[in-house]
């Protein structure tokens, strides 16, 4: 068993009067997909943003590496190399793939960029992905698919040497064959070294490229399985009671925000 | 739905190479459509206006055309951003009037030219924080700094021009430079530097970028308000210039100067190519845009055409480039509407 490249436990964070997630512990392992999986409202939206340092935590500890973290804003995440796909994929449309890729990061001199540069490691970030269904890295992002858009926020992703690739639901919006790209290319993110987060709403997709699944029931780690070790049947009565048999919490009848 | 259909068969149909050649009629208009109308609207002219092709007339035009121009170039930068600014008018007014008092103050020329535009610059630097970091609509801060500023020339001149015929600065309005109206040279500097900023800096990336999708911007750390708070400034300080030009030109200072001009100046950008909706547009489509307009009315003025009839002639030319780069979009549009970018829920 490896140690966690990134180790959340004891995690709290409330929302006025409200308490969206209780000391929720979770691991993220370098090489591994682990999905985290919940019902709408069960705060899987809220973990990621407090990981991406969108929103501020009550308590908690965070190790990054083994080191104990503290994740200010955006930008300590992003210097940790914790990326986050969102769910909107927050690409520029007028932009091209390389524009997009490099936003906020550009190479060459605040007066000068570095265009050449940036275009090959696009192309290189791609080619090592095996993403072959770009034509050109010049091509205006409002002309790419769902797919190919998803393809591209992903690969943007990884081209920062990052650590922790945070997913929201990559496949919510994509068909047959376009979500099958991209989780080929969620496989190939743990491959490379990296430790993935899948937020995913589809069973089928999970159990078809997470190696752990962790879910939360009502703001609270209700399980952190294998994912050979469970059925899909029994990762649905998690998300929906919280227990399955002996795993899950254990009176989640009192799990109330 | 087709987009689905199209991405299953790129799968498995061999994909057409880029180097395919085949003509692209809607690439081709992007990129040269509006050089076309031009050098048909100059070549209309040059045969119908007997004097239109004269050196001394596409001096007389380009002179003229300069300080549209030159307040063209900034707002393309605000609209750029979707934002817009009605008030570089009266922002030229005002940078007039105080260019013109700081020179019959005694300071000396240069002084007084910096003063101007940075007045312009002030200007816009106001209207950027009040869009920015209030989040007020552009069109309302700018439409109430247009009626103030033009409240403020007239304040500052008691609502009479005021004259200076030893303006130190007159020749910016006035003289030549290797051959060239000097204005003429302002206009051509300040449109290589702006298209170095858009297309070779940083900044101009994330101009582009704040348009497009702001809230990717703040997501790629881009700091939005700030650069939202620059364009402001760049119009502002692009009118002040236009305003110092304009003092020169009629070497006194005009508190009515500039009127309306704000509208000639949203014309030529929209006429250049660049989308209001922001993200979309390059600088030398604004550059093209100012020259179709100043040929149009020096033309129609040479034709003898009333003035009247003019108003209809622009109003309509305005109104078709607009149907017409609306119509070329429309298919990426539509394709977009049914492609992946729809919302997961």
């Amino acid at each position: 068993m490896t140690e966690p490249i990134l180790d959340i436990t004891g995690l709290n964070k409330s929302f006025g009067p409200v308490h969206v997630l209780h000391d929720v512990d979770f691991a993220v392992r370098a090489g591994e997909v682990t999905a985290l999986v919940g019902d709408n409202g069960a705060g899987k939206s809220t973990l990621v943003k407090c990981v991406a340092g969108i929103y501020g935590t009550d308590s908690g500890r965070v190790r990054f590496r083994g080191e104990e973290v503290h994740i200010r804003g955006p930008k300590d995440a992003a210097d940790l190399g914790i990326e986050v796909v969102y769910q909107d994929l927050a690409l520029a449309d007028n932009l091209d793939i390389v524009q997009n890729m490099f936003l906020g990061r550009e190479r060459g001199s605040a007066w000068l960029l570095d265009e050449a540069n940036m275009e090959q490691a696009a192309r290189e970030t791609l080619a090592s992905l095996s993403v072959r269904t770009v034509k050109s890295v010049r091509t205006p992002v409002s002309a790419l698919s769902g797919g190919q858009r998803q393809t591209v926020a992903i690969a943007k992703s990884v081209l920062w040497d990052s650590k922790v690739v945070l997913l929201d639901e990559p496949t919510a919006a994509l068909g047959v064959a376009q979500t099958r790209q991209v989780l080929d290319l969620v496989r190939r993110l743990a491959e490379q070294g990296l430790g993935v987060v899948l937020i995913s709403h589809n069973m089928a997709d999970v159990f078809e490229v997470a190696d752990r699944i962790a879910v939360l029931y009502l703001g609270r780690m209700a399980a952190e399985v294998h994912t050979k070790d469970v059925t899909h049947g029994q990762v649905v009565e998690l998300i929906t009671a919280g227990r399955s048999g002996d795993i899950g919490l254990a009176r989640p009848e009192n799990a109330v925000l | 739905m087709t987009d689905r259909t199209l991405d299953k068969a790129e799968l498995t149909a061999p994909r057409p190479e880029q180097s395919t050649p085949s003509f692209d009629f809607a690439y081709w208009w992007d990129r040269v459509g509006i050089l076309v109308v031009l050098i048909a609207l100059v070549v209309l002219m040059a045969t119908i206006a007997p004097n239109f092709a004269s050196i001394d007339n596409l001096f007389n035009i380009a002179r003229s055309i300069a300080i549209n121009a030159i307040l063209a170039a900034g707002l393309t930068f605000v609209i750029l951003t979707a934002g817009i600014d009605l008030s570089v008018g009266s922002t030229l007014a005002v940078s007039g009037v105080v260019a013109v008092l700081a020179a019959i103050g005694g300071l000396p020329a240069p002084v007084a030219v910096l003063l101007g535009v940075l007045a312009g610059a002030a200007a816009g630097l106001v209207n950027g924080l009040l869009t920015a970091y209030l989040s007020l609509a552009a069109f309302i801060v700018t439409l109430g700094s247009m009626t103030y500023l033009r409240g403020l020339a007239y304040t500052m001149t008691d609502g009479q021009p005021v004259v200076d015929n030893m303006l130190g600065f007159r020749d910016i309005g006035n003289g030549y430079f290797a051959g060239i109206p000097v204005p003429v040279v302002v206009m051509a500097v300040v449109y290589v530097a702006a298209w170095f900023v858009l297309e070779r800096t940083r900044y101009g990336r994330h101009v582009y970028a704040v348009g497009g999708n702001a809230e990717a911007a703040r997501l790629a750390g881009i700091n939005v308000k700030r650069v939202i708070t620059s364009v402001y400034v760049i119009a502002g300080a692009c009118a002040g210039l236009a305003g110092v030009i304009f003092a020169a030109r009629v070497v006194s200072a005009q508190p009515t100067a500039g009127t309306s001009y704000e509208l000639d100046a949203i014309a030529a950008v929209v006429l250049g190519g660049t989308s209001l909706m922001g993200g979309r547009g390059r600088i030398i489509g604004t550059l093209i845009g100012s020259v179709i307009l100043g040929v149009l009315s020096t033309g129609l003025i040479l034709m003898n055409v009333p003035f009247f009839t003019q108003l209809l002639i622009k109003g309509g030319v305005i109104i078709f480039a607009v149907a017409v780069d609306s119509l070329k979009q429309r298919p990426l549009r539509l394709g977009r509407r049914t492609g992946g970018a729809a919302p997961a829920h």
